[in-house]
């Protein structure tokens, strides 16, 4: 006879506990804040879906969705392919593995405040290096304090500097797991290394692609740190990212309801954006 | 058509892969390279297919030298021990990616494809990708890509090793008429003696890098020329213990003694290696001249209508294989008979001389 009772209960109370702490209680004040109005001293008014409501409507909201779209479009779009031809032309063998995989990993230890501070002394005018080379050397005017364009290059350009190794490490890993016997493969038909690579190497990384992928998109669609340092989303506002805004709205002005409900838009696109690259990068493995 | 090495040297970083190597396979059966693994096989089919480089010596195929050229112009094959398809291609695609590298009209691609698929049992999957193919599927997918080509030389590195049982057997039964008459010379490496002696033609054997003997894996089965040879084309392995003769008496370490005859008969007086397949070592002896042994019995094994018994014998460890299940007590002393007629005597220097 079967016995049944609820002892299975226990086992899964403990990671019902750990969930609920790390992300449903948090989660479920900031739903609260969201629908209310306060004005401190713990006076709450129900504000129901109203702010949600002002923040989709708001120019402002809507220009630092912008502005975070581009940038985490802008930073993919060179990171990867980037990421990709660097993986490919590292050794495979050899004593230089190891050194290669070293100066790869050494800009991801950097704490990402210190790379902010890092890049905005580089970048300063007559005082950093980069800033006085540009203005003083060159002759090209370069001031990311005060130029937008300027600003917007030296984010993506310190994004790309942080962050590709990321990518070159994932796509080195799916790299070297291709055994030598489909390279001989494709030596033997005679392959161009254009087919090799879109035939064999492309395929073999896919997995460690698809991670990379979701990685850099959610870290730079929720990258506050080190545009914040560098350019604390100015010149004006043009490099005020979504997080930026955010802090600003909830820390700068207090107001939390607003913050709230932008919080939740933020997650809710954060969530429906690595969804939907997911599913439509595994579609083929599904068949 | 023929594969001519000429004293075919590899050599990676200083360390010799393959010692100088001649060696003549030529087409209408199948050509055999057994060894144990790292013996040298897939070095030396790397050798052939220019996949390596030499490190000295020629390698000559249809009276043409090719050392120089590279593996695209030598037009061969390769199926390896894993199944390599392009992932992303379907099994049509597969089959006729060298035809198209090689820039065929697109009926004849048509045709090639269908009838290699055709042979191997791929029709129903032309439009599935390898990866929704079962193992056995997978394998025949880069055969048939091997036949579709019709190479100069194909080459067959293992490629039943990693089948299951059932489809292992199934495959190696179709493989010597899916290659017959098409004219390429067929190299084959194994490690399984049994595979070897199923798929006949000739068997180069290799040891250490080096062919140690070839010729007909008939003959070659019969007559291993020296005890390396012997050893590498026998399985279970092949036993051996040192023996002295004196008159028309040879006599093993452990004290067990016998009345030589035949071509053993005229050996000078002296010691020898005694060397002799684990089926003449059995339980039950089946004539008046067989050989007592005695041993303690180590392990035993049972597969299906055969038994064997790895047992000591003085300082080596033999084992006899009888058909029948057999009472072995494991540690504890049991007698077998050793049919000597059947024995290879080797010198001391490991030559096969009787």
């Amino acid at each position: 006879m079967k016995t049944e009772n609820q002892r299975a209960w226990f086992f899964v109370l403990p990671v019902l506990l750990l969930v609920a702490f790390n992300a449903l209680v948090p989660i479920m004040t900031v739903v609260n804040y969201s629908v209310q109005e306060t004005f401190g001293n713990n006076v709450f008014f129900w504000q129901g879906l109203d702010w949600f409501e002002q923040i989709l409507r708001s120019d402002r909201f809507q220009a630092a969705l912008g502005r975070q779209f581009l940038f985490t479009f802008l930073i993919l779009i060179i990171e990867i392919p980037l990421g990709i031809i660097i993986a490919l032309s590292m050794p495979k063998k050899g004593m230089w593995v190891p050194v290669c995989l070293v100066l790869m990993a050494l800009p991801m230890l950097i704490p990402w405040n210190v790379v902010g501070a890092m890049w905005n002394i580089f970048t300063l005018p007559k005082i950093g290096l980069l800033g006085y080379f540009m203005n003083d050397v060159l002759g090209i005017s370069y001031d990311m304090t005060q130029n937008p364009f300027a600003a917007w290059v030296t984010i993506i350009v310190m994004d790309v500097w942080h962050w590709t190794s990321l990518v070159v490490l994932l796509s080195y890993a799916g790299l070297v797991s291709i055994p030598d016997a489909y390279y001989q493969a494709a030596k033997i038909d005679g392959a161009s290394p254009w087919k090799v690579f879109r035939y064999i190497q492309l395929p073999k990384m896919k997995t460690v692609l698809t991670i990379a992928i979701l990685l850099r998109f959610m870290d730079s669609f929720n990258i506050y740190t080190e545009p914040f340092v560098l350019t604390g989303g100015g010149p004006g506002n043009s490099t005020t990212l979504l997080s930026i805004d955010l802090v600003k709205i909830a820390l700068g002005q207090f107001d939390l309801g607003p913050a709230a409900a932008m919080s939740l838009i933020y997650f809710a696109i954060t969530l429906l954006v690595s969804w939907l690259f997911y599913t439509l990068m595994t579609k083929d493995d599904a068949k | 058509m023929t594969i001519e090495l000429k004293a075919a040297v590899k050599e990676i970083r200083g360390i010799t892969h393959i010692k100088p190597t001649s060696l003549v396979l030529e087409t209408g059966h199948f050509n055999v390279l057994l060894g144990q693994t790292g013996s040298g096989k897939t070095s030396l089919i790397k050798l052939m297919a220019g996949l390596d480089p030499l490190a000295s010596g020629e390698v000559w195929m249809d009276g043409q030298n090719v050392s120089k050229l590279s593996t695209q112009k030598r037009n061969i094959s390769l199926v390896h021990q894993f199944f390599v398809n392009y992932p992303q291609m379907t099994v049509f695609d597969n089959i006729a990616s060298p035809l198209r590298v090689a820039g065929m009209a697109k009926s004849e691609i048509q045709g090639r494809v269908e009838e290699a698929a055709d042979i191997l049992q791929l029709r129903p999957m032309l439009n599935r990708r390898p990866q929704e193919l079962s193992g056995g599927q997978q394998q025949r997918c880069a055969l048939a890509r091997a036949i579709a080509k019709e190479s100069r030389a194909v080459f067959l590195d293992e490629p039943l090793a990693n089948l299951d049982y059932k489809l292992r057997e199934e495959l190696r039964e179709q493989l010597p008429e899916l290659f017959a008459g098409r004219g390429a010379v067929v190299v084959y490496a194994t490690s399984e003696p049994e595979e070897a002696l199923l798929l006949g033609g000739k068997t180069a054997l290799m040891d250490d890098g080096v062919v140690t003997q070839f010729g007909r894996t008939a003959e070659i089965y019969r007559r291993p020329d020296n005890l390396t040879a012997a050893r590498v084309f026998s399985d279970p392995p092949i036993n051996a213990a040192r023996m002295s003769k004196a008159g028309t008496t040879a006599t093993l370490d452990t004290g067990a003694s016998w009345t030589v005859s035949g071509s053993a008969a005229d050996l000078p007086d002296g010691s020898y290696t005694l060397a002799i397949r684990p089926h003449h070592v059995t339980p039950v002896p089946a004539g008046t001249d067989y050989v007592k042994l005695s041993g303690k019995v180590l392990v035993t094994e049972l597969s299906g209508s055969e038994s064997s018994a790895h047992f000591e014998l003085g300082r080596d460890g033999w084992v006899s294989l009888a058909h029948g299940v057999h009472p072995y007590e494991v540690g504890e002393a049991h007698d077998f008979y050793m049919d000597a007629s059947q024995a290879f005597y080797f010198s001391e220097d490991g030559r096969l001389v009787a």
